[in-house]
């Protein structure tokens, strides 16, 4: 029997190491309330609660795969194929259904199988082969946009297909728009489910405390007995889920398949990931930051829209100004915490 | 202790690219008995442990596991079956909590959701039973080293494991750590657990084991009883020669005083915030000054401020007579100072660089990227450095990462050497290394400094300190506390003695 107890103190306090972990999501909550107040201050009828609501309607197919995007990035990986994946998504549904003529939900099964065993294929490569995520998935980002536009180089009408007119039928109404009120459609509760299972299964799963795990250190991982293959192929299967479910909601949100949709869809995705405060070396980070990431790009959106003159590509230019901010943020943090802790 | 035993290994051979790293060795493991693994670095221990812990899969050779053959494809595949294992690097990740730590890949749930607040009671329960006290939903990187490889010790424990291996468990521990790990292992032993314990430590090895196994280049040596293998009959058997290497370097150390010149090296008030408290530091021409202190006294700070590694916010310093504030390696190295840093892993050599390449990386950048080296004078001085460091495998184009540790450091070494520099800082250069490659270090320290060169010595290990050093500064609490001239009856006492006595109070 051992004598004697050892006692240490965290070298932080736990209540000052909780601040710096919530430093980048805080900056990224009080940038929202910045360009949202800004907007109310500066534009009539922005303070309509339906702007809010837009939010999480034209943005819901990016929410969806960020989430997907936020399980890569904790992992160490990164996924470059979630944007292909969509675009080959929505004009599979197209396709399936008004050229094929096949059932519109047995359409939806198929898109959403295929995303799920794309993710587990590249995500098998990456693991046992030790392939570079990068380069791994660069090959789906290729590979299923050329196959969108061999499928079809012109847009695709899905108007016909009844099912399709589910994703924005009004889920939920509040007064009328006019006077204040507001709707949501289902797709933007899909939207939200996603969300919720993906925190529960960050979280509160051994599955989501291994992607965790892998991001902190595989090689520990490896050596602690966790199952490290099954995690980092599970990451890419939940990411090619989403990339597909993200494109059955763009199918419904424009019921139309527009081979050209999403180009670049990735890479928004990875800076909503970046700004809503996950690092992207991995192992820390919150699926409720890519929440605020997303709402971060669609507010610039909204107040680009509403200004009126300017080219929408100005929402890409503050994206890229404050992915610079939050990525030396990060490090700024990360290099005080290496100091504290010698 | 029952005489079936838990683990055999007969005949195991294990090759990497053409180098036989294990040839036909046979380990055997008794339930409740405490066996030490022995050998030189390059001996073959820590590949033996990788393959019965499934990291490395044997060339040859059976696996018995209570009797039965057993083949483990992966670590987790061997923990499954009751094989833990403790390494030297603290394998845990530093992100996640310490309950976390403790339990991953095995949480308590409800349904399939985990039970987080079920973990942080079993493992408040796990940490109290080893004697260790933390705040478990605390990240583990809050912790120090010490600390967190207590942690993966208490979560090998706590795997219930019939077999576990602790691999250099306590090269980053205290004494009292130190104590408080073997006696979890006595009452682990107790309970019929089978140990295997490697070390370099030979006190903690004598103190704990029953039993130990010996290799020499791959090779079995022999088993023995503890009580049946005197210290130096053992040491004979790691070397394969009798030990007198280690007592010839008594002689060399102190012989000689160069007086009178101006310091190489002169530090004033030389400080940093929060790292080390200002200090004054000389070293002279061809002196060896050692840095002794207890593990976070602030030794690798003192001299990482010279090596221009961190820089100084108080203070300045004369190099070779002139006033410098180095501001990072690179000026420092273009003026004659070679800074060897304690993690050679990660701050030193490039895995997988070849030995050769390694070796010149700092001459090349001495002589600036464009003036290649020629092949053959690289490959003749890669040559002499090999032999006269006695560096094993002797193969220039080895790739550095698949060398034993103290075979890495003298890479490293060779590496400084090589640029010919007027101040060598070594920092723990003998950390985690056997007794040969450390005799051959700490004599080429001694002979570097009869040739003129400088040479700042960190180490934890006071002997070798005074063995060494012509004089001796103590740290404490981060702050330099004396500067002992080494005289002849220079002992260890009087460094602890140093740093006990010269401290705030009693602690």
């Amino acid at each position: 029997m051992s004598t004697q107890t050892l006692t240490e103190r965290p070298a932080r306090s736990t209540l000052f190491d909780g601040v710096t972990r919530y430093i980048p999501i805080g900056a990224t909550v009080a940038l929202l309330l910045v360009l949202y107040l800004g907007g109310i201050a500066s534009f009539p009828k922005f303070d309509s609660p339906q702007v809010v609501a837009k939010l999480f309607i034209d943005n819901a197919p990016l929410l969806i795969i960020a989430v997907g995007m936020t399980f890569v990035i904790l992992s160490g990986g990164i996924d470059l194929s979630v944007g292909s994946v969509m675009a080959f998504s929505t004009m599979c549904c197209a396709w399936l259904t008004v050229d094929a003529g096949l059932s519109a939900p047995l359409v939806v099964g198929l898109v959403l199988a295929f995303g799920t065993l794309w993710g587990l294929g590249i995500g098998a490569v990456i693991h046992y082969f030790n392939v570079q995520p990068f380069i791994a998935t660069l090959v789906g980002l290729f590979l299923f946009r050329g196959l969108t536009l061999q499928i079809s180089d012109t847009d695709v009408s899905m108007r016909d297909i009844q099912f399709f007119h589910w994703g924005m039928e009004h889920l939920v109404e509040v007064g009328k728009i006019r006077t204040g009120g507001f709707w949501l459609p289902n797709l933007s509760f899909v939207a939200f489910a996603v969300v919720i299972v993906a925190f529960v299964v960050l979280h509160y799963t051994r599955f989501g405390r291994g992607v965790y795990a892998v991001g902190g250190s595989e090689q520990s991982a490896l050596l602690m007995g966790l199952p490290v293959a099954r995690t980092k192929i599970g990451v890419y299967a939940v990411s090619g889920f989403c990339a597909a479910l993200a494109g059955v909601m763009a199918a419904m949100g424009t019921k139309s398949a527009n081979p050209l949709a999403n180009v670049g869809a990735e890479l928004d995705a990875i800076a909503a990931v970046v700004i809503g405060g996950t690092l992207l070396t991995g192992g820390a980070g919150f699926v409720l930051g890519t929440v605020a990431g997303v709402m971060v790009w669609g507010l610039l959106n909204t107040l680009i829209a509403f200004q009126g003159d300017l080219s929408s590509w100005w929402a890409r230019i503050a994206m890229g100004v404050l992915l610079l901010a939050f990525i030396l943020l990060q490090r700024v943090l990360a290099r005080s915490g290496e100091k504290r802790r010698t | 202790m029952s005489d079936d035993p838990i683990v055999q290994m007969t005949g195991i051979r294990k090759d990497f690219t053409g180098v036989r790293a294990l040839d036909g060795v046979d380990f055997t493991l008794r339930p409740g008995e405490i066996h030490a693994v022995m050998g030189e670095n390059g001996a073959g221990k820590s590949t033996l442990i990788k393959v019965l812990t499934g990291v490395h899969h044997p060339d040859a050779g059976e696996i018995l596991l209570d009797g039965r053959p057993v083949r483990f494809h992966s670590p987790g595949a061997a923990q499954a079956a009751g094989i833990s294992t403790v390494y030297q690097e603290v394998n845990l990740t530093d992100n996640l909590s310490v309950a976390e730590n403790l339990f991953a890949g095995r949480e308590p749930r409800l349904g399939p959701f985990i039970n987080f607040r079920a973990m942080r009671r079993k493992a408040k329960a796990l940490l109290d039973d080893i004697g260790i006290d933390l705040n478990v939903a605390a990240p583990l990187s809050s912790y120090s080293i010490a600390m967190q490889q207590l942690v993966a010790i208490a979560r090998a424990v706590d795997i219930e494991a019939k077999v576990l291996i602790l691999d250099e468990p306590t090269s980053s521990l205290d004494r009292d750590e130190v104590a408080v790990l073997l006696g979890v292992m006595r009452r682990l032993a107790e309970n019929g657990t089978a140990m295997v314990f490697i070390s370099h430590f030979l006190d903690q090895v004598y103190e704990i084991c029953d039993r130990m196994t010996v290799l020499r280049n791959g090779q079995l040596v022999g088993e023995w009883a503890t009580a049946d293998l005197p210290e130096n009959a053992l040491i004979g058997h790691m070397l394969g020669r009798e030990a007198a290497t280690l007592e010839q370097i008594e002689r060399t150390a102190a012989a000689h005083h160069v007086e009178d010149e101006a310091p190489l090296v002169q530090a004033t008030g030389l400080g940093r915030k929060g790292s080390i408290a200002p200090y004054d530091l000389e070293v002279r021409r061809g002196e060896v000054v050692g840095l002794a202190g207890l593990l976070g006294s602030g030794r690798t700070e003192t001299v990482r401020l010279i090596a221009g590694a961190d820089r100084a916010d108080s203070g300045s310093l004369v190099f070779d007579g002139e006033a410098t504030g180095f501001h990072n390696p690179r000026t420092a190295s273009a003026r004659g100072i070679a800074y060897c840093p304690e993690n050679r892993k990660t701050e030193g050599l490039v895995g997988d660089l070849t030995v050769a390449e390694n070796m010149i990386l700092a001459m090349q950048a001495s002589r600036g990227w464009a003036r290649s080296i020629p092949v053959a004078r690289r490959d003749k001085l890669v040559a002499e450095f090999i032999e006269k460091l006695d560096i094993r495998p002797a193969n220039p184009d080895m790739p550095v990462k698949n060398l034993s540790g103290g075979n890495q450091q003298k890479v490293l070494l060779a590496r400084w050497m090589l640029i010919e520099p007027k101040l060598l800082i070594l920092d723990e250069p003998t950390r985690g290394i056997d007794v040969g490659a450390k005799a051959d270090i700490q004599k080429l320290v001694a002979e570097l400094s009869a040739d003129g060169m400088s040479v700042l010595f960190v180490s934890a290990e006071l002997d070798e300190v005074t063995r060494l050093s012509d004089r001796i500064a103590v740290l404490r609490d981060r702050e330099l506390i004396a500067v002992l001239e080494a005289e002849a009856d220079m002992t260890t006492e009087k460094i602890v003695d140093t740093i006990v006595a010269g401290g705030h109070g009693n602690e």
